[in-house]
């Protein structure tokens, strides 16, 4: 901005005087904004009433009247008696303070549970660095194959001194964030595939098969293609080889993940301006140095926003998998709601479940939005 | 429209006719070789694995095809909109029950989330801040956490009801306990169809008086009320109906007897936990949809309206809300869908519906793959419909470009 600018606007600016009463100031923000009119008047204060009442009597069940921990009893079971005395009054935290490690990494053996903590903390690493502009480089494949392959190592042990868990002995927050990333990891390439394949207008048989591959998985639900995962695959293989049951859930969820990431991609694809493409042949490049050089690079940046959405979308229909029975992060908290001693008090462990997935979703949905602000700036330049 | 009216000096010239040459630089032939390629492929795949499964089908000795349907099912089903006995009802009916109860949850959850969803999307613009805020949390806050987590938490909420003894009750009708809501039910008689079928007529009567206020409108400019015709078609003529037939009227009261409930209707805890979380979950999605929609509007449409000296009611129906709903169908259509889709998330909380049904048949008969095909097949049928229907409604409505 020029020095002459900056001296217009200094000079346009109103002055020091105070403003007239009744314009600014609390007293008027509430007026104007909860107070306006007789209708707004009441629903603020039918709203306010409502919100006290259930923020009070909330507080009175999460904090005054609730049970932090409860005593063992001989067997060295939790005796929840104390709990069941003030239950619908109060909330039961001590299922928390019990259960909370079985919640988090399932059945995985007691001493060894740094080892998914760790994986947990790589994860979050991983999506820290990914979501970091400054990273959006080739090397950043790099580090998602290092990190994946240290949580394969860190899960499975057997090498380096770790003992060796079985795969079945897995579960919790861990299940989750694999079926997660490994998903999205393996889904997004085959997504682009199936996009490019799908606006392809020199391969109509290849089209037709992105088209029919996207449209019927998009029109049945989830659980239907995780019941096919779990019942049907084992018929599709050769008599005896039978892959493990998450291997089979990761490939359902890789699949049905694949058609909606294309269908997003395809958007990207579509609002390239033609002459990207045209500019492209006349440079006499080839589909896939056009492809590569040209189109992805720039209508993948145009999808950047709406991508974090249906990843979001994605980490939250992980949770689907409780129907097929595997252990992740809704399943181990059902499991611990639903045990003898624990009985009735499972809405405390759905609050701490959805504070766990609200924290993740939240993040990347605040960080979809501080992207599309930024690319739409950058446009709007 | 130029391909209409061809170009005279264009018409005796036609593409020259390629032949295919036999050379790797021949783009056409590249395309044909690989498109041959990758069907053959695909194709070994799908051998593949037919095989695979016909030697496993073998070693299980399970018999393909849909023979089972007519065996006898056996499986109790709570809830049904026709008459099922599951000691001689078959397969098939128990599925076409499962199906009926998916579209008992689907329609009338489309219908309370589209309501929910509009009154929230509105709210979020409100120039009440605390309405806006709240609006905000709830869309936030539903839309980060998954579905399956809230229908699991209301059935846990509605489980923790008191008993029928002590349920809470509105007057001596309702009741609410742990046994679901029961309500009273008509007692349904032949002069109630009577009744409904004056209703209908009535409809028909108020759309043809609406179109002959209009065309009137047209060519006079002045528009005859309409809303005493629609009430005298719309509530007169059937309740004249009614009383004719004599007004029958008698209420079916459910009675607390024993431990339970006897008569009335009933909303069972598994019905309503699914579409309590449905509803409350897509409405999330619809607000921000009728949110973007009306923002989408610019405001000097608005003003335009109100230099035409159209009335903030008129504004709204013939300028703000025609051009907000073409940004608002094809994203609603998306979430129609997904609602219909996420009903099939019944099977956790126990209400039976056509994949629940569709599992317990896989079970018990092994017929897997007929079972999962079933299941693919109503979702589909579902799916292309509602799109279809969308469509043609979004078409309707589409800008018409000259």
């Amino acid at each position: 901005m020029s020095q002459s600018a900056a001296a217009a606007i200094v000079a346009a600016a109103p002055s020091r005087d105070r403003p007239p009463a009744g314009v600014v100031g609390p007293v008027a923000w509430l007026r104007a904004n909860l107070f306006n009119s007789w209708w707004s008047t009441a629903v603020t204060l039918l709203l306010g009433y409502l919100i006290i009442r259930w923020g009070l009597s909330f507080i009175a069940w999460a904090v005054l009247n609730a049970t932090w921990s409860v005593p063992v009893n001989e067997l060295g079971q939790p005796d929840a008696t104390i709990c069941r005395t003030a239950s619908p009054a109060g909330a039961c935290w001590a299922v928390l303070g019990d259960k909370w490690r079985f919640i988090l990494f399932g059945s995985f053996p007691y001493e060894q549970q740094w080892r998914p903590a760790l994986c947990v903390l790589l994860f979050i690493g991983l999506y820290v660095v990914s979501g970091m502009r400054r990273f959006w480089r080739r090397e950043l494949l790099l580090i998602w194959v290092a990190a994946l392959t240290a949580i394969g190592v860190l899960m499975w042990g057997g090498v380096l001194g770790l003992d060796y868990v079985p795969q079945d002995q897995w579960g919790g927050l861990p299940i989750t964030l694999i079926l997660a990333t490994f998903g999205l990891a393996f889904a997004f390439p085959l997504s682009v595939l199936v996009a490019l394949g799908r606006r392809s207008t020199n391969l109509p048989a290849v089209k037709v098969i992105c088209v029919l591959y996207v449209e019927l998985i998009r029109g049945v639900p989830l659980i239907s293609l995780l019941f096919m995962a779990s019942v049907m695959f084992p018929l599709f293989m050769p008599v005896g080889m039978n892959p493990d049951k998450l291997l089979r859930a990761q490939i359902a969820f890789i699949l049905f993940a694949a058609a909606y990431l294309a269908e997003v991609v395809r958007g990207g694809l579509q609002a390239l301006p033609k002459g990207q493409y045209e500019a492209a042949d006349a440079l006499g490049l080839s589909y896939w140095q056009k492809t590569g050089l040209i189109i992805l690079p720039q209508a993948l940046r145009l999808v950047i926003p709406p991508l974090v959405n249906t990843f979001i979308g994605f980490f939250k229909d992980t949770s689907l998998v409780l129907i097929i029975g595997i252990f992740d992060l809704l399943t181990t908290g059902r499991i611990a709601s639903s045990e003898p001693a624990w009985q009735g008090f499972a809405n405390e462990i759905y609050l701490m479940l959805g504070v766990i997935y609200f924290v993740f979703c939240f993040a990347m949905s605040k960080y979809s939005r501080g992207l599309e602000r930024e690319f739409s700036r950058a446009r709007n330049r | 429209m130029s391909g209409t009216i061809a170009d005279p000096r264009l018409s005796g010239r036609v593409a020259p006719k390629r032949r295919l040459r036999l050379s790797w630089s021949d783009p056409l032939l590249r395309n044909i070789v690989w498109q041959v390629l990758i069907i053959g492929a695909l194709a070994a795949v799908i051998w593949y694995l037919v095989g695979n499964t016909t030697r496993n089908l073998e070693a299980r000795h399970i018999a393909t095809g849909f023979g089972f349907l007519s065996h006898n099912a056996g499986i109790p089903i709570g809830e049904h909109l026709i008459p099922f006995d599951p000691s001689f009802n078959t397969y098939g009916r128990a599925l076409i029950v499962g199906v009926l109860n998916t579209l008992k949850v689907a329609v009338v959850g489309v219908v309370l989330a589209t309501i929910l969803g509009t009154l929230i999307g509105i709210g979020r613009l409100s120039r009440n801040w605390l309405v806006a805020r709240l609006s905000a949390v709830y869309v936030e806050g539903l839309r980060d956490l998954p579905v399956l987590l809230q229908l699991l938490f209301w059935y846990g909420l509605l489980q923790t009801l008191p008993g029928p003894r002590q349920s809470w009750r509105l007057g001596d009708a309702v009741f609410l306990s742990n046994r679901g809501i029961k309500v009273p039910l008509l007692d349904w008689q032949d002069a109630h169809w009577w009744t409904l079928a004056a209703f209908l007529l009535g409809v028909l009567g108020t759309l043809a008086w609406a179109r002959l206020a209009t065309r009137r409108q047209e060519a006079t400019g002045i528009r005859p009320p309409v809303w005493p015709a629609a009430l005298g078609l719309l509530v007169g003529f059937p309740a004249l109906a009614w009383a004719a037939l004599g007004a029958p009227f008698t209420l079916d009261y459910p009675v607390l007897h024993g431990f339970n409930f006897q008569g009335g209707g009933t909303i069972s805890p598994e019905y309503g936990a699914l579409l309590i979380g449905l509803v409350t979950y897509t409405a999330a999605y619809i607000a921000e949809i009728v949110r973007s929609g009306i923002q989408a509007v610019p405001n000097g449409q608005i003003e335009a309206a109100a230099a035409l000296g159209l009335r903030p009611g008129a504004a709204l129906r013939l300028v703000v809300l025609p051009q907000a709903l073409r940004v608002i169908i094809p994203p609603m259509t998306s979430q129609y869908l997904n609602l219909t889709k996420n009903s099939s998330l019944a099977v956790a909380v126990g209400y039976q519906d056509v994949v629940s049904i569709a599992s317990t048949t896989l079970n018990q008969t092994g017929q897997a793959i007929e079972g999962i095909a079933l299941i693919m097949a109503v979702y589909l049928t579902i799916s292309l419909s509602i799109s279809l229907f969308m469509n043609w409604y979004n078409a309707h409505i589409a800008l018409v470009e000259r």
